[in-house]
């Protein structure tokens, strides 16, 4: 072996809180949901709302690699070099709870190329409701349903819905035309998650939008701490 | 040896980021090239007997503890395709994360400070092996084993095709594979005494043609 | 193309028993001072263009019968240009104890030198097995065209056993290390779909030259099954596959031209 051994002790090798040359990293909130409940919208609304104070990136998970990514970049929400794509092999799950490399890598990627970064939002890929972030790459995780998918989704529960640090029940401008009953939803999210937050958001009317940028902020003020 | 300490390293779900890669049946599924599990064994076949071979080699000489800096130039060499050799080097690097965080091992800090953003993953492989306490010819078995279960894992989630016949491809495929990992741990042995071009370099054109048109696709599945 | 049409052009036959026979050339910029033939390798100085000079190997035997060892040495030393070719395609035939035919090419090239080797094609004709290796060595600053096409049974027919080896390297480092192996005699899989998938010809191309240090090439996918590809050092590749000899060589003609208008 002709290497000199490195001294520097192991790199960051998943959930560690500081970065290789001893700076504290950015914080990682992951955004969760079924397909087509808003999360990538939730994402481009979060960075309009937390840009101008906050060094932000996105990393997508897509199914078809590059969709969510190309979203965010025609709506103009974040720099293209702010946003990464990651390939998931048609398993957006498995990409961000049992094998985390790759996301590992465009985090800390992000971070060399862009960074200092206050924030790294991991977006997962359109999946069901038992997909959740792994805390080696996350520290914190959003679950994003939405009252079209059927307002009985908080009460069949889930991890998604059970466990996520908050749940964004989405498209609340939609509950009249297809018979969500938003106060059932809203007992049932308490019946699940206790103590948990849960925010009814409408990107249409801008509703519950703060709520969620706010709860980023405690997050990060957390973290920060 | 631990024969345990191989199956960790072989296992499917050993998080070094593979999952994500078809072993190039994308293209091939999508060029008419498998259709069926018969195409399917053909292409594994095929694929093990050249960047199979290969690749375990190269994961043999450095489990055998061979300079991994002359390897991983060795693994440029033999991949002339920048597409497999930026996929070499991205799996490599998630393949280190993994294995520093399973098996530390000063050998492995020492690529991981040289290459980092990534050796090609068989010499990563490899030196995890040695970190593991398994030999050269363990870490050629288990590259041998991934050279062929990523496409079929994959065909199966690209064909629909029925998983118990893609398993039983592999199956058949047993003899083969024992075969191609000896072949290389000699070939690894051999290198020691006589330098890194005792390494096999077998290749497969149509490997390196279809994964640079893949790697041009705007919309894709795998990442490779 | 059959094997004796290849030989009425002066086409090099492989396949005579126990035939050891090694061809040598030397060239400077000054001439080629040495040039010998030896064998069934007969070489010929042949009209030069521009500043290279040109050699042509015409193979001379009529045996066509297992078991050569054949070799080919160039040596191009600094400064100097030369320019390989062949009369003809080179056909791999069966020997009568059925052993293997053994084909080594060395080429070295010095600094500031360029060696441009375009033979003809090499066919592997049914009950042959034929191993051929090349070595190429090359300067920092030298320059290489190097061609290999391997055809796959002459018309019509069931291909042989062929095994190829390409190894070349720059400076003493490694650059690009390859190895084909097709037929019958080949390890499984050859014909797949990860492979040649029914191609009945393959071919490289392969463009080494200093100035690719400063400006590598750019990959570039030539139809279906042919690629052109940035080496990790300074050159590019082309790899193809064909149905047959004259559609391989039109794909590699056409990037080898371009090349050489840049020359």
């Amino acid at each position: 072996m002709h290497l000199n051994h490195s001294h520097e002790g192991p790199a960051a090798i998943s959930a560690d809180a500081h970065r290789p040359d001893g700076s504290r990293r950015a914080l990682r909130v992951g955004l969760g949901g079924p397909v087509g409940s808003g999360k990538t919208a939730t994402v481009a609304a979060l960075c309009r709302a937390l840009r101008d104070q906050l060094s932000i990136a996105v990393v997508t998970n897509d199914i078809y690699t590059r969709e969510d990514a190309a979203f965010l970049l025609r709506n103009a929400v974040l720099p293209p070099e702010r946003i990464q794509a990651v390939e998931t092999g048609a398993c957006p799950h498995t990409a961000i709870r049992d094998d985390i490399s790759a996301n590992l890598e465009a985090v800390e990627d992000l971070e060399d190329a862009v960074g200092p970064l206050d924030l790294i939002l991991v977006e997962s890929g359109g999946d069901n409701l038992t997909a959740t972030f792994s805390k080696g790459l996350v520290d914190a995780q959003i679950f994003v349903i939405d009252v079209a998918g059927g307002d009985d989704i908080p009460r069949k529960g889930g991890p998604g819905v059970t466990t996520a640090d908050l749940l964004v029940v989405n498209k609340t401008d939609l509950a009249p035309y297809v018979g969500s009953d938003l106060g059932r939803m809203a007992r049932d999210a308490k019946e699940q998650r206790a103590e948990l937050p849960v925010v009814f958001q409408s990107l249409r009317s801008d509703e519950g939008v703060d709520q969620v940028a706010g709860w980023v902020r405690e997050q990060l003020a957390a973290w920060a701490a | 040896m631990s024969r345990a300490a191989l199956l960790v390293l072989a296992d499917g779900r050993f998080p070094a980021g593979g999952h994500a890669h078809s072993g190039g049946a994308e293209p091939a599924v999508k060029a008419g090239r498998i259709r069926d599990a018969a195409d399917l064994a053909e292409f594994c076949r095929g694929r093990l007997h050249t960047a199979g071979l290969t690749s375990a080699a190269l994961a043999a000489a450095a489990a055998a503890g061979l300079d991994p800096l002359a390897l991983d130039e060795a693994a440029d060499a033999r991949t002339p395709s920048p597409a497999l050799r930026a996929t070499a080097r991205k799996l490599g690097r998630q393949m280190m994360r993994a294995a520093r965080a399973t098996w530390p091992s000063a050998e492995l800090d020492a690529l991981a400070a040289a290459r980092p953003r990534g050796a090609h993953q068989p010499i990563v492989l490899g030196l995890a092996a040695r970190a593991a306490g398994l030999g050269p010819e363990d870490a050629a078995h288990c590259v041998a084993y991934e050279v062929v279960s990523g496409p079929a894992t994959a065909v199966v989630r690209l064909l629909s095709l029925d998983p118990f016949d893609a398993t039983a491809v592999l199956a058949r495929l047993a003899p083969e594979l024992d075969a191609v990992a000896r072949r290389a741990a000699l070939a690894a042995a051999e290198a020691v005494v006589e330098g890194l071009d005792a390494l096999p370099a077998a290749s497969a054109p149509l490997l390196d043609v279809m994964a640079e048109a893949h790697a041009a696709w705007p919309v894709r599945l795998f990442a490779s | 193309m059959g094997a004796g049409a290849a030989r009425g052009m002066g086409g090099l036959t492989l396949g005579a028993p126990g035939v050891r026979a090694t061809a040598r050339i030397v060239a400077t910029p000054e001439g080629l001072p040495v040039l010998e033939g030896e064998g069934p390798l007969a070489l010929r100085r042949t009209r030069a263009r521009g500043p290279y000079h040109r050699v042509t190997v015409v193979g001379a035997m009529s045996a066509p019968l297992g078991g050569d060892r054949i070799a080919v040495e160039a040596e191009v030393r600094d400064g100097a240009r030369l320019d390989v070719d062949s009369a003809a395609a080179t056909i791999a035939l069966p020997g009568r104890d059925g052993g293997r035919a053994h084909y080594d090419v060395r080429l070295t090239v010095g600094e500031g030198a360029e060696l441009r080797w375009l033979p003809e094609q090499l066919i592997s004709a049914h009950g042959s097995d034929l191993a051929m290796r090349t070595r190429i060595d090359l300067a920092a600053g030298a320059r290489l065209v190097f061609r290999e096409e391997q055809v796959l049974g002459r018309h019509g027919e069931a291909p042989g056993t062929l095994a190829t080896r390409l190894t070349v390297h720059r400076a003493g480092r490694p650059l690009l290390d390859q190895e084909l192996a097709y037929g019958p005699g080949a390890p499984g899989g050859w014909d797949g779909g990860a492979v040649l998938g029914g191609h009945r010809a393959a071919g490289q191309l392969l463009v080494v030259g200093p100035e690719f240090s400063e400006r590598p090439a750019e990959t570039g996918l030539l139809g279906e099954s042919a690629v052109l590809t940035p080496l990790a050092g300074p050159g590019f590749l082309v790899t193809a596959v064909a149905p047959d000899a004259r559609l391989l060589r039109r794909t590699l003609d056409d990037v080898l031209h371009a090349h050489l208008a840049t020359r």
